[in-house]
């Protein structure tokens, strides 16, 4: 889709390869500055690669990526890591991404000892400070070392880290699957608080569908290293098109849906067939609505709407189910 | 699902005043302990499917783990727990895996750590009933395909030769129930089990444990910090906080009618997409209480909306409403 818009980040035909095999293909999407892009999908559909691969973290062998109108992918260098500075990630595992051994005043004077050497110690130390109540912890917890705190703690303390260097682009990989669902709201509302008052744009991966409409403009759904669907929130969540998208909905545990069940619910993916042959629709065979078409081509991500696009060969009954 | 009510009368598992604690390592200091578990008793019903919800650190595996023996050495643990009338704390081990394996399994968060990387799944499993149920291998094999197959594994014949590595996380997550069927339990106790998996893949695991219980009529026991992954099987709801009860009602009257505040707050939190979408995502804000300190009035009172000087004071004690339901809380909500 081409969009009027001043794009931050563009992605054009991005494919990353494993083993001679292709975990992303074929994806294209922009980020508007300011704009929160969710980024859904099941574990081994890509998501996590597509945002190593926005941050030069793994090998792109397709496609290409600009920032601001610049290769991406040709800086090297000096050059690569001034840009890094733009781009910055918040990761799944909130104690593991934090050093054991560098007090969490150390971990967070790095990114600025790096991007901002003409800092002085006191001017850093501020900066650490000021970022910490942001992220609502004491500045005291300077001096304390990661395992003293509790994930939701090491998550705010991760999070410190990827803003102070003042990102225009940060990607956030599952920032809150590690944690109780009591808690993941307060990481949440971080994040959306941040991005409001900094206006960050957002790049946000989860497989946890209320967080994704929780803080996307738009969401984008992966399924086998592929985009098979993208919308604005309002529209995924009322009228998801793929049947993919379809089943990730209705399979959300709800203690609403458990009070209105009637019995059992019903299982509604089917059990995903490991031995899947290559080409064709990579759902197909989870899919209620495969026929012979979905195994012959790969479907591609077509617009249905303004800002709606899905890849689904049956994409007249999509619409026509939809609307019931 | 049947709309049989569990029946207190013969339970299956009763636990009774379950305390778990382990000396911090300071060698002789008194009093220097973490309380894992301050006080657990609960009963699961023959064929019932309990649910136990609480946030990390609330003690909700702890319980179940020190129920069957698997705790590290200097955990000590004091009370009762009885399966089918035999009181297992204290008894050798010996005796107790007649117990564990046969009448009572665990299905654990992580299934590639739960399973043996080097040894083909067929063996894995079969090994089970050869161990527990002294049954040849033949046999045990034959009995290993069945159960791979009624738990749904694809192509099962060849995911009998498969290595753990081979298999995706839905996958050996069934292989793992496949594995606590394998000697036809009493009770499955099942400690987060799809933590780990995603959504679709998350939703069939639990239709296969509802599946399960109706098919051999197995207690289930499924502990989670999600309330609504619990609410899509439980009939019966116990939450935890900080190593205690703090509630337990049938399912829906829990969902619906939340007496004790913690239990109110877990509800609104679980994620939703049948709500409408709020400005602030719901939270419980604050950090459950350090268990290394000793405890002082309701341990929930610092995170509670309904606090009063006498929760801060006075520990309310577990309450029985009904043959159901029980509650702990100066204040709880009327129903």
């Amino acid at each position: 889709m081409s969009s009027p818009r001043e794009s931050l980040l563009e992605v054009r035909g991005l494919g990353v390869d494993y083993e001679g095999r292709a975990a992303v293909d074929e994806v294209s999407f922009e980020i508007a500055p300011g704009e929160v892009l969710g980024l859904v999908g099941e574990s081994g559909s890509g998501k996590s690669t597509l945002a190593r691969a926005l941050l030069r973290l793994v090998p792109v062998v397709r496609g290409t990526v600009s920032w601001r109108g610049t290769d991406l992918l040709r800086i090297q260098g000096a050059a690569l890591r001034r840009r890094r500075r733009d781009l910055q990630m918040v990761f799944q595992d909130p104690l593991a991404s934090l050093d054991p051994r560098l007090t969490v005043g150390e971990t967070l004077a790095e990114p600025l000892e790096i991007f901002e050497p003409q800092l002085g110690r006191q001017a850093r130390a501020k900066r650490v400070a000021e970022m910490l109540e942001r992220v609502g912890l004491p500045a005291a917890v300077a001096g304390r070392y990661p395992h003293e705190f509790s994930g939701g703690q090491c998550q705010r303390i991760g999070i410190a880290r990827a803003m102070l260097p003042q990102p225009q682009l940060l990607v956030c990989d599952e920032p809150v699957s590690s944690l109780d669902v009591s808690i993941q709201g307060q990481i949440v509302n971080l994040l959306s608080d941040l991005q409001r008052d900094l206006k960050t744009a957002m790049l946000f991966i989860s497989h946890n569908l209320a967080v994704v409409r929780h803080l996307s403009d738009r969401v984008m759904v992966m399924y086998g290293g592929r985009i098979v669907e993208t919308a604005t929130r309002e529209d995924l969540f009322a009228a998801p098109l793929h049947p993919y998208t379809r089943a990730l909905l209705a399979a959300v545990p709800d203690p609403a849906a458990a009070l209105h069940a009637s019995g059992d619910p019903r299982e509604r993916a089917r059990i995903a067939n490991e031995a899947e042959a290559r080409g064709g629709c990579a759902y197909r065979g989870r899919c209620e609505l495969a026929q012979a078409v979905c195994e012959q081509a790969v479907p591609v991500l077509e617009p249905l709407a303004a800002e709606h696009a899905v890849a689904c060969h049956r994409r007249a009954e999509l619409v026509y189910s939809c609307r019931r | 699902m049947s709309a049989t009510a569990p029946q207190p009368e013969q339970p299956a598992l009763r636990i009774d005043g379950l305390k778990v604690r382990y000396g911090t390592g300071r060698r002789g200091a008194d009093g220097a302990s973490l309380a894992a578990v301050r006080d657990v008793s609960l009963q699961v019903s023959a064929g019932e499917c309990l649910g136990i919800v609480g946030e990390s650190g609330s003690g909700k595996s702890q319980v179940f783990l020190a129920a069957l023996g698997l705790l590290a050495s200097n955990a000590r643990i004091e009370g009762s727990v009885r399966f089918d009338g035999e009181e297992l704390l204290g008894l050798p081990a010996a005796a107790l895996n007649r117990t564990r394996g046969a009448k009572v399994s665990m299905v654990f968060q992580d299934p590639m750590t739960s399973l043996t990387p080097h040894m083909r799944i067929g063996a894995q499993l079969a090994e089970m009933r050869v161990h527990h149920a002294s049954a040849t291998w033949r046999e045990a094999e034959r009995r290993a395909l069945e159960m791979l197959e009624r738990v749904r594994v694809p192509d099962a014949p060849r995911r009998m030769r498969a290595y753990p590595h081979e298999l995706s996380g839905g996958m050996r997550q069934r292989v793992m129930i496949a594995m606590s069927l394998m000697c036809e339990p009493r009770l499955v106790i099942a400690d987060e089990p799809t933590s780990a998996l995603d959504v679709t893949v998350q939703a069939q695991i639990l239709a296969l444990l509802r599946d399960v219980r109706a098919q051999f009529g197995t207690s289930i026991v499924l502990i989670s910090h999600d309330l609504g992954v619990v609410a899509g099987i439980a009939e019966r709801i116990v939450v935890m906080y900080s190593g205690r009860v703090v509630e337990s009602a049938p399912m829906r009257e829990l969902l619906r009618t939340p007496r004790h505040p913690y239990t109110a707050l877990l509800t609104e939190c679980a994620p939703s997409l049948h709500r409408a979408r709020l400005d602030r995502m719901p939270c419980l804000k604050g950090q459950p209480p350090d268990p290394t300190e000793p405890e002082i009035g309701c341990a929930f009172a610092p995170r509670c909306p309904r606090v009063s000087d006498r929760c801060r004071e006075q520990r309310p004690p577990l309450t029985r409403i009904d043959e159901l339901s029980q509650v702990a809380c100066h204040h709880p909500h009327a129903t």
